[in-house]
Protein backbone atom coordinates (compact mmCIF):
# COMPACT_ATOMS: atom_id res chain seq x y z
CA UNK A 1 0.00 0.00 0.00
CA UNK A 2 1.61 3.18 -1.19
CA UNK A 3 1.50 6.35 1.04
CA UNK A 4 0.92 9.95 0.36
CA UNK A 5 2.94 12.52 2.27
CA UNK A 6 2.53 15.90 2.45
CA UNK A 7 5.10 18.23 3.30
CA UNK A 8 3.72 21.85 4.75
CA UNK A 9 3.62 24.41 6.65
CA UNK A 10 2.30 27.76 5.85
CA UNK A 11 4.86 29.89 6.12
CA UNK A 12 7.81 30.06 3.62
CA UNK A 13 11.21 29.76 4.30
CA UNK A 14 11.05 26.94 7.44
CA UNK A 15 12.64 24.61 5.48
CA UNK A 16 10.16 22.47 3.65
CA UNK A 17 11.70 21.73 0.72
CA UNK A 18 14.71 20.79 2.59
CA UNK A 19 12.57 18.40 4.61
CA UNK A 20 10.89 17.06 1.49
CA UNK A 21 14.58 16.43 0.12
CA UNK A 22 16.34 14.87 2.90
CA UNK A 23 13.23 12.39 4.26
CA UNK A 24 12.14 11.29 0.57
CA UNK A 25 16.02 10.34 0.55
CA UNK A 26 16.19 8.72 3.71
CA UNK A 27 13.07 6.61 3.20
CA UNK A 28 14.50 5.71 -0.31
CA UNK A 29 17.89 4.81 1.50
CA UNK A 30 15.85 2.50 3.54
CA UNK A 31 14.81 0.47 0.43
CA UNK A 32 11.53 2.35 -0.21
CA UNK A 33 10.44 3.44 -3.79
CA UNK A 34 10.20 6.92 -3.40
CA UNK A 35 8.95 9.84 -6.06
CA UNK A 36 8.64 13.35 -4.40
CA UNK A 37 6.79 15.77 -6.33
CA UNK A 38 7.34 19.46 -6.11
CA UNK A 39 3.92 21.86 -6.00
CA UNK A 40 5.53 25.07 -6.08
CA UNK A 41 4.68 25.89 -9.59
CA UNK A 42 6.24 29.06 -10.45
CA UNK A 43 9.26 28.54 -7.53
CA UNK A 44 10.37 25.54 -8.60
CA UNK A 45 13.27 24.81 -6.29
CA UNK A 46 13.41 21.21 -5.14
CA UNK A 47 15.32 20.17 -8.50
CA UNK A 48 18.00 22.37 -6.94
CA UNK A 49 17.81 21.06 -3.64
CA UNK A 50 18.44 17.45 -5.12
CA UNK A 51 20.83 18.32 -7.66
CA UNK A 52 18.66 17.44 -10.13
CA UNK A 53 17.82 20.88 -11.82
CA UNK A 54 20.27 20.67 -14.62
CA UNK A 55 17.84 17.24 -15.87
CA UNK A 56 14.42 18.92 -15.76
CA UNK A 57 12.68 18.08 -18.96
CA UNK A 58 9.28 17.84 -18.39
CA UNK A 59 7.44 18.89 -15.45
CA UNK A 60 4.34 18.27 -13.47
CA UNK A 61 2.08 20.34 -15.86
CA UNK A 62 3.30 18.79 -18.47
CA UNK A 63 2.24 15.82 -17.28
CA UNK A 64 -1.53 17.03 -16.40
CA UNK A 65 -1.46 18.84 -19.83
CA UNK A 66 -0.95 15.77 -21.10
CA UNK A 67 2.36 16.81 -22.77
CA UNK A 68 4.40 14.49 -21.53
CA UNK A 69 4.03 10.99 -19.85
CA UNK A 70 4.45 10.72 -16.64
CA UNK A 71 7.78 8.09 -17.16
CA UNK A 72 9.11 10.92 -19.11
CA UNK A 73 8.96 13.95 -16.59
CA UNK A 74 9.93 11.65 -13.78
CA UNK A 75 13.64 12.50 -13.03
CA UNK A 76 15.88 9.11 -11.39
CA UNK A 77 17.90 10.39 -8.71
CA UNK A 78 21.41 9.00 -9.41
CA UNK A 79 22.48 8.41 -6.07
CA UNK A 80 19.56 6.44 -4.87
CA UNK A 81 18.22 3.96 -7.32
CA UNK A 82 14.44 4.19 -5.99
CA UNK A 83 14.12 7.60 -5.96
CA UNK A 84 12.65 9.84 -8.25
CA UNK A 85 11.75 13.70 -8.67
CA UNK A 86 8.68 15.46 -10.52
CA UNK A 87 9.82 18.86 -10.41
CA UNK A 88 7.24 21.68 -10.55
CA UNK A 89 6.90 23.70 -13.77
CA UNK A 90 9.15 27.22 -13.43
CA UNK A 91 6.75 28.91 -16.55
CA UNK A 92 3.41 27.87 -16.62
CA UNK A 93 0.86 29.34 -14.64
CA UNK A 94 -0.35 28.16 -11.30
CA UNK A 95 -4.06 27.67 -12.74
CA UNK A 96 -2.82 25.20 -15.08
CA UNK A 97 -2.65 22.87 -11.64
CA UNK A 98 -5.73 21.43 -11.31
CA UNK A 99 -7.52 19.29 -8.99
CA UNK A 100 -8.69 16.38 -11.76
CA UNK A 101 -4.90 16.86 -13.38
CA UNK A 102 -3.13 16.34 -9.73
CA UNK A 103 -5.65 13.59 -8.55
CA UNK A 104 -4.44 11.80 -12.31
CA UNK A 105 -0.90 11.78 -11.26
CA UNK A 106 -1.14 10.90 -7.47
CA UNK A 107 -2.98 7.86 -8.21
CA UNK A 108 -0.71 7.07 -11.30
CA UNK A 109 1.96 7.39 -9.15
CA UNK A 110 0.66 4.90 -6.31
CA UNK A 111 0.96 2.41 -8.93
CA UNK A 112 4.58 2.28 -8.86
CA UNK A 113 5.97 4.03 -5.50
CA UNK A 114 5.81 3.31 -1.75
CA UNK A 115 5.58 7.03 -0.88
CA UNK A 116 4.59 10.47 -2.84
CA UNK A 117 6.27 13.01 -0.96
CA UNK A 118 4.45 16.37 -2.11
CA UNK A 119 6.46 19.37 -1.18
CA UNK A 120 4.19 22.04 -0.87
CA UNK A 121 4.67 25.85 -1.71
CA UNK A 122 4.22 27.91 1.33
CA UNK A 123 0.93 29.79 1.68
CA UNK A 124 -2.51 28.53 1.95
CA UNK A 125 -3.65 28.67 -1.80
CA UNK A 126 -3.86 26.60 -4.64
CA UNK A 127 -0.91 25.21 -5.19
CA UNK A 128 -0.78 24.28 -0.99
CA UNK A 129 -4.34 22.98 -0.70
CA UNK A 130 -3.75 20.84 -3.94
CA UNK A 131 -0.45 19.59 -2.68
CA UNK A 132 -2.22 18.58 0.73
CA UNK A 133 -5.83 17.11 -1.22
CA UNK A 134 -4.89 13.37 -1.39
CA UNK A 135 -2.65 13.15 1.73
CA UNK A 136 -2.76 10.41 4.24
CA UNK A 137 -0.24 12.05 6.36
CA UNK A 138 0.91 15.30 6.35
CA UNK A 139 4.29 16.94 7.85
CA UNK A 140 3.96 19.94 9.36
CA UNK A 141 7.18 21.56 9.64
CA UNK A 142 7.46 24.14 11.82
CA UNK A 143 10.60 26.74 12.93
CA UNK A 144 10.41 27.99 17.00
CA UNK A 145 9.43 31.20 16.38
CA UNK A 146 5.95 32.66 16.31
CA UNK A 147 4.64 33.19 13.14
CA UNK A 148 6.03 29.47 11.95
CA UNK A 149 3.81 28.17 15.42
CA UNK A 150 0.56 30.09 14.27
CA UNK A 151 0.67 29.56 10.69
CA UNK A 152 1.26 26.12 11.27
CA UNK A 153 -2.13 26.11 13.46
CA UNK A 154 -3.70 27.40 10.43
CA UNK A 155 -2.25 24.75 8.26
CA UNK A 156 -3.32 22.24 10.61
CA UNK A 157 -7.16 23.22 10.19
CA UNK A 158 -6.87 23.22 7.01
CA UNK A 159 -5.71 19.75 6.68
CA UNK A 160 -8.29 18.92 9.23
CA UNK A 161 -11.05 20.57 6.86
CA UNK A 162 -9.88 20.86 3.00
CA UNK A 163 -8.31 17.26 2.14
CA UNK A 164 -9.46 14.20 0.44
CA UNK A 165 -9.35 11.75 3.69
CA UNK A 166 -11.14 14.77 5.93
CA UNK A 167 -14.19 15.55 3.45
CA UNK A 168 -14.61 11.40 3.64
CA UNK A 169 -14.69 11.27 7.32
CA UNK A 170 -11.55 9.84 7.46
CA UNK A 171 -8.78 11.49 10.08
CA UNK A 172 -5.32 12.61 8.41
CA UNK A 173 -2.35 11.53 10.17
CA UNK A 174 -0.66 14.33 11.47
CA UNK A 175 2.91 14.63 12.15
CA UNK A 176 5.20 17.75 14.00
CA UNK A 177 9.00 18.15 12.70
CA UNK A 178 9.92 20.99 14.01
CA UNK A 179 13.19 22.61 12.28
CA UNK A 180 16.01 25.08 12.81
CA UNK A 181 15.72 24.25 16.58
CA UNK A 182 18.64 25.39 19.27
CA UNK A 183 18.93 23.41 22.07
CA UNK A 184 20.94 26.37 23.54
CA UNK A 185 18.84 29.46 22.99
CA UNK A 186 15.58 27.46 24.27
CA UNK A 187 17.30 26.31 27.58
CA UNK A 188 18.31 29.83 27.87
CA UNK A 189 14.49 31.13 27.37
CA UNK A 190 14.94 32.78 24.23
CA UNK A 191 13.47 30.31 21.68
CA UNK A 192 10.31 28.30 21.93
CA UNK A 193 10.98 24.81 23.56
CA UNK A 194 10.03 22.02 22.41
CA UNK A 195 7.18 21.07 24.36
CA UNK A 196 5.91 25.09 24.20
CA UNK A 197 4.96 24.03 20.10
CA UNK A 198 3.91 20.42 21.06
CA UNK A 199 1.29 22.32 23.91
CA UNK A 200 0.56 25.00 21.37
CA UNK A 201 0.01 22.58 18.33
CA UNK A 202 -1.42 19.59 19.77
CA UNK A 203 -0.27 17.19 17.07
CA UNK A 204 2.21 14.18 17.52
CA UNK A 205 6.04 15.29 17.40
CA UNK A 206 8.00 13.27 14.74
CA UNK A 207 11.12 14.70 14.80
CA UNK A 208 13.16 18.16 15.95
CA UNK A 209 15.70 18.91 13.31
CA UNK A 210 19.03 20.88 14.81
CA UNK A 211 20.02 24.42 13.29
CA UNK A 212 22.65 23.10 11.30
CA UNK A 213 25.64 24.51 8.56
CA UNK A 214 25.52 20.99 7.27
CA UNK A 215 21.66 22.13 5.50
CA UNK A 216 23.00 24.98 4.20
CA UNK A 217 25.93 22.93 2.56
CA UNK A 218 24.21 20.26 1.60
CA UNK A 219 21.93 22.70 -0.78
CA UNK A 220 25.28 24.11 -1.80
CA UNK A 221 26.19 21.03 -3.95
CA UNK A 222 22.67 20.06 -4.12
CA UNK A 223 22.59 16.56 -2.41
CA UNK A 224 19.83 16.16 0.88
CA UNK A 225 21.44 16.62 3.97
CA UNK A 226 20.61 12.58 4.93
CA UNK A 227 22.66 11.60 1.11
CA UNK A 228 25.70 14.43 1.99
CA UNK A 229 26.18 13.82 5.45
CA UNK A 230 23.99 11.30 6.89
CA UNK A 231 26.15 11.46 10.29
CA UNK A 232 25.63 15.09 10.65
CA UNK A 233 22.84 16.06 13.94
CA UNK A 234 20.73 17.42 10.55
CA UNK A 235 21.18 14.23 9.04
CA UNK A 236 20.01 11.85 11.75
CA UNK A 237 17.52 13.72 12.61
CA UNK A 238 15.98 13.02 9.52
CA UNK A 239 16.87 9.64 9.37
CA UNK A 240 15.36 9.14 12.89
CA UNK A 241 12.53 10.69 11.29
CA UNK A 242 12.21 8.73 8.03
CA UNK A 243 12.27 4.99 10.16
CA UNK A 244 9.37 6.62 12.53
CA UNK A 245 7.55 7.61 9.50
CA UNK A 246 7.41 3.86 8.70
CA UNK A 247 6.50 2.98 11.78
CA UNK A 248 9.78 2.28 13.51
CA UNK A 249 8.87 2.59 17.27
CA UNK A 250 12.52 4.77 17.61
CA UNK A 251 12.93 7.64 20.16
CA UNK A 252 12.99 10.86 19.84
CA UNK A 253 16.32 12.01 19.47
CA UNK A 254 16.95 15.21 21.01
CA UNK A 255 19.30 17.77 19.58
CA UNK A 256 21.98 17.33 22.63
CA UNK A 257 23.77 20.90 23.04
CA UNK A 258 27.25 20.77 24.48
CA UNK A 259 26.53 23.39 26.91
CA UNK A 260 25.01 20.97 29.18
CA UNK A 261 25.15 22.75 32.49
CA UNK A 262 23.63 26.01 30.73
CA UNK A 263 20.90 24.02 29.61
CA UNK A 264 20.45 23.17 32.93
CA UNK A 265 21.15 26.87 34.41
CA UNK A 266 18.46 28.25 31.92
CA UNK A 267 15.71 26.07 32.69
CA UNK A 268 16.51 27.09 36.26
CA UNK A 269 16.56 30.86 35.64
CA UNK A 270 13.08 31.12 33.49
CA UNK A 271 11.57 28.59 36.46
CA UNK B 1 20.96 37.98 42.34
CA UNK B 2 22.38 39.74 39.02
CA UNK B 3 23.11 36.80 37.30
CA UNK B 4 19.37 35.66 37.75
CA UNK B 5 18.25 39.37 36.90
CA UNK B 6 20.09 39.01 33.65
CA UNK B 7 18.85 35.75 32.46
CA UNK B 8 15.19 36.47 33.67
CA UNK B 9 15.51 39.78 31.26
CA UNK B 10 16.16 37.47 28.54
CA UNK B 11 13.73 34.92 28.55
CA UNK B 12 11.62 36.00 25.44
CA UNK B 13 10.25 33.13 24.54
CA UNK B 14 7.84 32.73 27.48
CA UNK B 15 6.56 35.83 26.28
CA UNK B 16 6.02 34.35 22.43
CA UNK B 17 4.11 31.24 24.13
CA UNK B 18 1.44 33.05 26.04
CA UNK B 19 0.64 35.36 22.67
CA UNK B 20 0.92 32.48 20.59
CA UNK B 21 -1.66 31.21 23.14
CA UNK B 22 -3.79 33.78 23.34
CA UNK B 23 -3.43 34.56 19.96
CA UNK B 24 -4.77 30.73 18.30
CA UNK B 25 -7.31 30.69 21.17
CA UNK B 26 -9.24 33.33 19.60
CA UNK B 27 -8.27 32.65 15.91
CA UNK B 28 -9.55 28.98 16.46
CA UNK B 29 -13.14 29.83 17.90
CA UNK B 30 -13.65 32.31 14.79
CA UNK B 31 -13.64 35.34 17.18
CA UNK B 32 -10.57 36.78 15.36
CA UNK B 33 -12.57 36.24 11.80
CA UNK B 34 -13.24 39.80 10.50
CA UNK B 35 -16.69 39.16 9.20
CA UNK B 36 -17.80 38.56 12.45
CA UNK B 37 -16.73 41.83 13.75
CA UNK B 38 -18.57 43.51 10.40
CA UNK B 39 -21.54 41.44 10.98
CA UNK B 40 -21.77 42.65 14.47
CA UNK B 41 -20.54 46.48 13.52
CA UNK B 42 -23.20 46.42 10.96
CA UNK B 43 -25.92 45.48 13.73
CA UNK B 44 -24.88 47.19 16.21
CA UNK B 45 -24.88 50.37 14.40
CA UNK B 46 -28.26 49.68 12.68
CA UNK B 47 -29.80 49.20 16.76
CA UNK B 48 -28.85 52.65 17.17
CA UNK B 49 -29.39 54.10 14.13
CA UNK B 50 -33.32 53.15 15.00
CA UNK B 51 -33.14 55.96 17.81
CA UNK B 52 -30.42 58.26 17.10
CA UNK B 53 -28.50 59.36 13.29
CA UNK B 54 -25.42 57.87 13.01
CA UNK B 55 -22.86 58.90 10.46
CA UNK B 56 -21.08 55.59 9.57
CA UNK B 57 -18.13 58.10 8.81
CA UNK B 58 -17.90 59.07 12.69
CA UNK B 59 -17.86 55.23 14.38
CA UNK B 60 -14.32 53.90 15.47
CA UNK B 61 -14.06 50.11 16.08
CA UNK B 62 -11.29 48.82 18.82
CA UNK B 63 -11.05 45.38 19.56
CA UNK B 64 -8.95 43.93 21.97
CA UNK B 65 -8.04 40.26 22.40
CA UNK B 66 -7.08 38.77 25.82
CA UNK B 67 -7.05 36.51 27.75
CA UNK B 68 -9.41 35.61 29.91
CA UNK B 69 -11.97 38.17 28.21
CA UNK B 70 -11.98 39.93 24.90
CA UNK B 71 -13.04 43.36 23.92
CA UNK B 72 -15.07 44.93 20.94
CA UNK B 73 -15.29 48.57 21.50
CA UNK B 74 -17.44 50.70 19.44
CA UNK B 75 -17.13 54.72 19.60
CA UNK B 76 -19.69 56.64 17.97
CA UNK B 77 -20.40 59.88 17.74
CA UNK B 78 -23.90 61.10 17.91
CA UNK B 79 -25.14 64.27 15.78
CA UNK B 80 -26.67 65.94 19.46
CA UNK B 81 -28.67 64.11 22.01
CA UNK B 82 -31.73 61.97 21.13
CA UNK B 83 -35.03 64.34 20.78
CA UNK B 84 -38.26 63.43 22.10
CA UNK B 85 -39.18 61.45 18.81
CA UNK B 86 -36.83 58.89 20.22
CA UNK B 87 -39.06 58.27 22.99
Amino acid sequence: MSKVLVVTSGKGGVGKTTTAAALSAALAGEGKKVAVVDFDVGLRNLDLIMGAERRVVFDLIDVINGDAKLSQALIKDKRIETLSLLPASQTRDKDALTEDGVNGVIEELKKSFDWIVCDSPAGIERGATLAMRHADVALVVTNPEISSVRDSDRIIGLLDSKTLKAETGGDIEKHLLLTRYDTRRASRGEMLKVEDVLDILSIPLLGVVPESEDVLKASNVGSPVTVSNPQSAAGMAYITAAKRLEGADLPLTAPTSRFGFLKFFGRRAAA
Amino acid sequence: MKILDFLMRRSSAPVARDRLQILLAHERSGTGNAELINQLREEVLAVIAKHVSVDPEKVQIKMDRGSPISTLELEIEISGLPSAKAA
